[in-house]
């Protein structure tokens, strides 16, 4: 086993390199990682097709599906209060495959209360609804400061909250997994769901920030 | 969710244990000795204390959602008293209070 970067582009033997490219550095874990899956497919454990097969998996889980829970619940009243009731039969029902999540549990925010998750300890997330996590959301920073000061990270997000309003964060520290319902903005009376599916945001379903406000056509 | 077993009900005031064990521990240290109150009993749930080490996670144990006041939780929250935090504790960690 090397140390060669696996993803690199190696020039093969013989080949003449014109010029200098920078050297990349793995880090103690990412060699690591590397060491176990060499060894996981030397063994014949997996297939290269397994762990395709899993990243392919990995990156079709994406915030787009949280989106059309919020975006139908915004328009279905009956939607939203089955997706509140039982958010994993929602899910269903939307053809989302939510079954790799423990539980489930859908905040509101409404005009007067509003919702910040964040896992203090790891990185906990609804990733069958929101993909993988932003970087932010798993640094010592946000997970640290979500809780000792949920309106000033906000406020650094760009969202400022009144003081009148209720801020709960939720420290995700168990098997219940959390989605912010974000706010419907003014204004989008009009809008289709699919249109409406475009203003719901990975960050306003983490909590941190409303969903983007409807544009005004030209 | 809830199985009917559960020690505590919603509304009840509780304290989080104040202990340090050495382990696989899922209850965060900032809320260890602390008052609030349970909002939601979740049911049963494998302990990560023991699958946190290998262990089979039994016996399951009862999941409560508690709530907090920040301005009790952190001494200098200098925000409205109303704003609060809520966190997953399994019930070995609470006690009345």
């Amino acid at each position: 086993m090397s140390d060669v970067h696996p993803v690199s582009n190696h020039l093969k033997a013989g080949e003449q390199q014109d010029h200098e490219h920078p050297r990349h550095e793995l880090s103690y874990h990412a060699k690591r990682v590397y060491a176990i899956r060499e060894l996981l497919l030397e063994k014949g454990v997996l297939t290269q097709e397994d762990i395709q097969r899993q990243i392919d998996y990995q990156e079709a889980r994406s915030p787009a599906n949280g989106a059309r829970l919020v975006a139908r619940a915004w328009v279905e009243p009956d939607f939203k209060a089955r997706l509140i009731a039982d958010p994993k039969a929602a899910c269903a029902e939307m053809g989302i495959d939510a079954t790799s999540l423990n539980e489930f549990v859908v905040l509101e925010n409404t005009e007067k209360v509003r919702y910040l998750v964040v896992c203090t300890l790891c990185s906990c997330y609804p990733r069958p609804i929101l993909g993988r996590p932003p970087d932010w959301y798993k640094s010592l920073n946000y997970r640290s400061r979500a809780v000792i000061d949920p309106r000033g990270v906000m406020r650094e997000f760009g969202q400022g909250v009144a003081d009148d309003v209720e801020v709960r964060v939720h420290d995700s520290t168990a098997d219940m997994r959390y989605l912010v319902l974000p706010q419907r903005p003014a204004g989008t009376e009009g809008m289709s769901v699919k249109e409406l599916e475009k203003l719901v945001t990975r960050d306003s379903m983490i909590g941190i920030v409303d969903a983007l406000p409807a544009v005004p056509s030209l | 969710m809830s199985t009917g077993i559960a020690k505590f009900k919603p509304g009840d005031r509780i304290r989080v244990r104040m202990d340090d064990p050495p382990g696989h521990i899922r209850t965060p240290y900032y809320i260890r000795g602390k008052v609030g109150w349970v909002e939601r009993v979740y049911g049963e749930f494998l302990n990560p204390e023991s699958l946190g080490h290998s262990g089979d996670g039994l016996p399951k144990k009862e999941l409560y959602l508690v709530g907090f006041y920040q301005n009790k939780v952190w001494e200098s929250y200098g925000a409205p008293s109303q704003d609060r935090v809520y966190v997953d504790i399994f019930e070995h960690w609470l006690e009345p209070a």
